[in-house]
């Protein structure tokens, strides 16, 4: 027989059905479909694409990051939906509900399931950071992980407000026009000569600030032949919504072919360049606005050149 | 203070900041200079002549000091401080420019090279010096007073440097828009107009003055140093 209820005692909880079971038992398909449904149909339409093996890097990555965190966000709706269905008031009850007690169980699997996906993430993160070579974001001026052989060398120059590029290996030639190989590694050099910029190359996964005095350097090789969007990606004044242009992924031939051709008809304006340098301050180019020192003279340019240029300047 | 009264002020006090905002809204926000057309006339398929001048100071705006562009209306004959132009589509435009400030070295000398232009060249007249002759194709604003300003469409691959008047020179402009007996150098040159759109064209040369590197005051504001090719069908 049993033993009579405690005066005072809380009322015993009457065996329901298994809310928990019933929860997982909704959210194991809807979580599996969610995946599967990421992976293999939205995840090789996320960006940035995979022309490059960065951008391949950061697609992979965005792939990882939505499949884990779908199962968490159907968990947590699922739930929601299940508590505001099973739960709600009834028309005619106007009784309290039964007091929320602890559940050890419960508390324990939420830290240890939050814990284990933020630690995953975290290694994660941080490994393919570091395996593609800095994943294409900018490594500042002594980059750590390089990718292996010797990668074609353009730097990317930012003014207000265009970008150019200069190829050190072919003459220092300088062009508007961003051209690459397809299937060989390139090192980005990215400097600025006025304000702070950013060079965002959209479909290779190349993201560096351009600073003044700065040499930040990225890596990418790209995989597929396309086009290439270029952005500037730091507000950096007037023009900056109307500073971008757009290069292109040719095959190894191809770009020989346009490097040759380049170098040959850009080859006045060579001439009239600074040496190939990391970084550029022209107020020590060696020529720069010598008809401007040895006159002293004064003129524009707010002192970008140098106030010994410029005496008569604010 | 009587309700009514209270009221009164209230709705005063309203509409004076509403009717505020919307002035600076207007007159800083949405003002825009006038558009210089160069398509009223046009017959299809021919060339469109435009000239402009490039000035040291300016004396139609509240910013004299401010280096500016002006452009030759075609329909009165007068300059016109705006850097907004109207062009036919898919035509020839032969500009002429005449340059009367001086020089200033680039910021990137790569914009010494004449682009984007029929035959990537430009002719100096070199009223002023004449030193180079016709059909130049680079210009190094490192070594010699090369540079005053440059006309410079990056979304068109245009860039066109202006030689300079020298610092040395006489009789320079003190009142803009400048007369032609003022020193100046004069630059042709000419180009195709893409298909509709608006494109915008800058100078290169750092000639804000002091403020952000050279790269303030004119060069960021439209009207004095940039503005835009208003191209149409």
């Amino acid at each position: 027989m049993a033993a009579a209820a405690e005066p005072g005692a809380p009322p015993a909880r009457s065996a329901g059905p298994n809310h928990g079971l019933r929860i997982f038992l909704w959210w194991l398909p809807a979580a599996l479909a969610a995946d599967l449904v990421i992976w293999f149909i939205w995840g090789p339409h996320l960006p940035p694409g995979a022309m490059s093996n960065s951008a391949a890097s950061q697609q992979f990555d965005l792939r990882v990051l939505a499949v884990t965190g779908a199962p968490v966000l159907l968990g947590v709706l699922i739930f929601a939906g299940y508590a505001m269905i099973t739960w709600r008031v009834r028309a005619d009850d106007d009784e309290d509900g039964p007091p929320i007690e602890g559940n050890a169980k419960v508390q324990a699997s939420w830290i240890a399931i939050s814990s284990a996906i933020v630690l995953f993430l975290a290694a994660f993160g941080t490994y393919q950071l570091i395996a593609p070579a800095g994943a294409g974001a900018g490594e500042g001026p002594q980059p750590i992980w390089k990718p292996d052989g010797k990668p074609l060398l353009v730097q990317v120059i930012a003014q207000q407000w265009q970008f150019t590029y200069r190829y050190p290996q072919y003459g220092g030639m300088e062009t508007t026009q961003l051209e690459l190989p397809v299937g060989e590694p390139v090192q980005f050099d990215v400097t600025s000569l006025d304000v702070i910029h950013d060079f965002w190359a959209y479909q290779l996964g190349v993201k560096a600030d351009a600073n003044p005095q700065v040499n930040n350097v990225a890596y990418t090789t790209p995989e597929h032949t396309g086009e290439v969007t270029v952005r500037c990606d730091e507000l950096c004044g007037l023009w900056h919504g109307a500073m971008y242009d757009y290069g292109q992924v040719v095959s190894v031939a191809a770009f020989q072919a346009w490097a040759h051709q380049t170098e040959v008809s850009m080859a006045k304006v060579t001439k009239t360049l600074p040496a190939f340098a990391l970084i550029y301050t022209p107020n020590e180019i060696k020529g720069l606005a010598s008809f401007f020192y040895q006159a002293g003279l004064p003129g524009a340019g707010g002192g970008y050149y140098g106030n010994q240029y410029y005496p008569n300047e604010p | 203070m009587s309700l009514p009264a209270r009221i009164v002020t209230v709705v005063v006090a309203f509409l004076a900041v509403v009717g505020g905002a919307i002035f600076v809204l207007a007159h800083y926000l949405l003002s825009n200079p006038v558009t210089v057309n160069f398509t009223e006339g046009h017959a299809p398929g021919q060339p469109v002549s435009m000239t402009i001048m490039t000035d040291p100071v300016n004396d139609v705006s509240s910013h004299p000091d401010w280096v500016s562009y002006f452009a030759k209306s075609p329909q009165t004959g007068q300059w016109v401080h705006s850097t907004i132009w109207e062009l036919p589509a898919h035509t020839r435009i032969n500009v002429t420019a005449y340059e009367f400030d001086t020089c200033d070295p680039l910021r990137n000398q790569f914009n010494g090279e004449v682009r984007g232009t029929i035959g990537d060249v430009m002719t100096v007249s070199g009223e002023a010096q004449g030193v180079n002759g016709p059909g130049i194709s680079v210009v190094n604003s490192n070594t010699t007073c090369g540079v005053a300003h440059t006309f410079s469409a990056p979304e068109l691959g245009i860039n066109v440097p202006f030689e300079g008047v020298l610092y040395t020179a006489k009789n320079q402009c003190t009142l803009g828009p400048c007369a032609m007996s003022f020193t100046h150098v004069t630059t042709t040159f000419s180009f195709v107009t893409p298909g509709p759109g608006e494109y915008r064209w800058q100078c290169f040369i750092p000639c804000g003055l002091a403020s952000v590197d050279g790269n303030g005051h004119a060069m960021s504001t439209i009207g004095f140093m940039t503005g835009y090719l208003d191209v149409v069908a």
